[in-house]
């Protein structure tokens, strides 16, 4: 990348904050509409991230994809099943905090210490292909990843119909009032929960 | 301060914060789309560790951005399947709360 250095860690620091912050908003905040905007924020903070990192195709995909298509996808979610409900009290809730927060905090230290103690087997910064990413990208799905490429399509095919078969609600074949047969599945059945507890 | 470039250890500090920042959340969520969006927090950490380490360690093969593409593919689906169980649970169950999906209590 030409852009000077001074410019990139500036680019950096500010990108790393939005998405730390942005991800601590993610999961501490009570609405959860916030949430779902900042995670957007935080998607499109790390396209930024790859864009540091040269590699413009990867970032375009991160925001069509993330940003675009499961970003949205939450939001109609949460529209769906959004309804205020007092959640029940759980009896030890701070014990569970604690536990948690110290797996977290135990597992970041050690990640933090890997990465820096660690010797990475750095690669010459001349050998880089910097914009022509888009184009290796190209030969590898289509020569040495074609495979997976094409398991790819399969695995997208099964989890549309996945989601459309788990997501779909049952209809009626006849009219509740006049008891006729109907063919348009627009009548449906009432929402009666299944799995209600017992007592 | 005098650097080259940014060192590749500032990117996989902040793909292993957020890594954990979507631990915390998947562990303590009681809403279960914000569980969801937890592992939507972690896939992007690993995508973040897997674009550096193809910039800075193979950065004339780049076979971490591929691998970074079919891990976008695989949370794209992995997101669409997760919402429709949800939708499918909350129809049943009429909640959202995590501590009442206990149907594989024995």
């Amino acid at each position: 990348m030409s852009i000077a250095v001074t410019t990139q860690i500036i680019c950096f620091s500010v990108l790393s904050l939005v998405v730390i912050i942005g991800a601590l908003g993610v999961i501490l905040l009570e609405n959860i509409v916030y949430s779902a905007f900042l995670l957007g924020g935080v998607f499109m903070s790390v396209a930024g991230l790859y864009l540091l990192l040269n590699a413009s195709f990867v970032a375009a995909a991160q925001v069509l994809v993330y940003v675009g298509a499961v970003n949205v996808l939450i939001i109609f979610a949460i529209m769906l099943v959004n309804k205020k409900e007092d959640l029940k009290a759980i009896e030890n809730i701070k014990s569970r905090r604690i536990i948690s927060t110290s797996i977290c905090l135990t597992l970041l230290s050690l990640l933090i210490r890997v990465d820096l103690s660690n010797i990475w087997g750095l690669a010459e910064p001349n050998a880089s292909i910097g914009e022509e990413s888009t184009v290796r990208i190209g030969e590898h799905l289509f020569s040495d990843y074609l495979l997976p490429f094409e398991v790819a399509s399969v695995l997208l095919l099964m989890a549309m119909i996945g989601a459309i078969v788990l997501a779909r609600r049952d209809v009626m074949n006849e009219d509740i009032s006049t008891g006729l047969p109907v063919d348009q599945e627009l009548i449906e059945k009432p929402n009666e929960p299944l799995l209600i507890k017992k007592n | 301060m005098n650097l080259e470039s940014i060192p590749l250890q500032a990117f996989l500090i902040v793909s292993s914060v957020l890594f954990c920042i979507g631990i915390w959340g998947l562990l303590n969520s009681r809403n279960a789309v914000r569980v969801l969006m937890s592992i939507e927090l972690m896939l992007n950490a690993v995508n973040i560790n897997l674009m550096a380490f193809s910039s800075y360690v193979d950065n004339n093969l780049i076979q971490g951005q591929v691998f970074t593409i079919f891990v976008i593919t695989v949370a794209a689906a992995e997101a669409a399947v997760g919402l429709a169980i949800l939708l499918s649970l909350y129809r049943n169950r009429v909640t959202v709360d995590m501590e009442s999906f206990n149907l594989l209590k024995w």
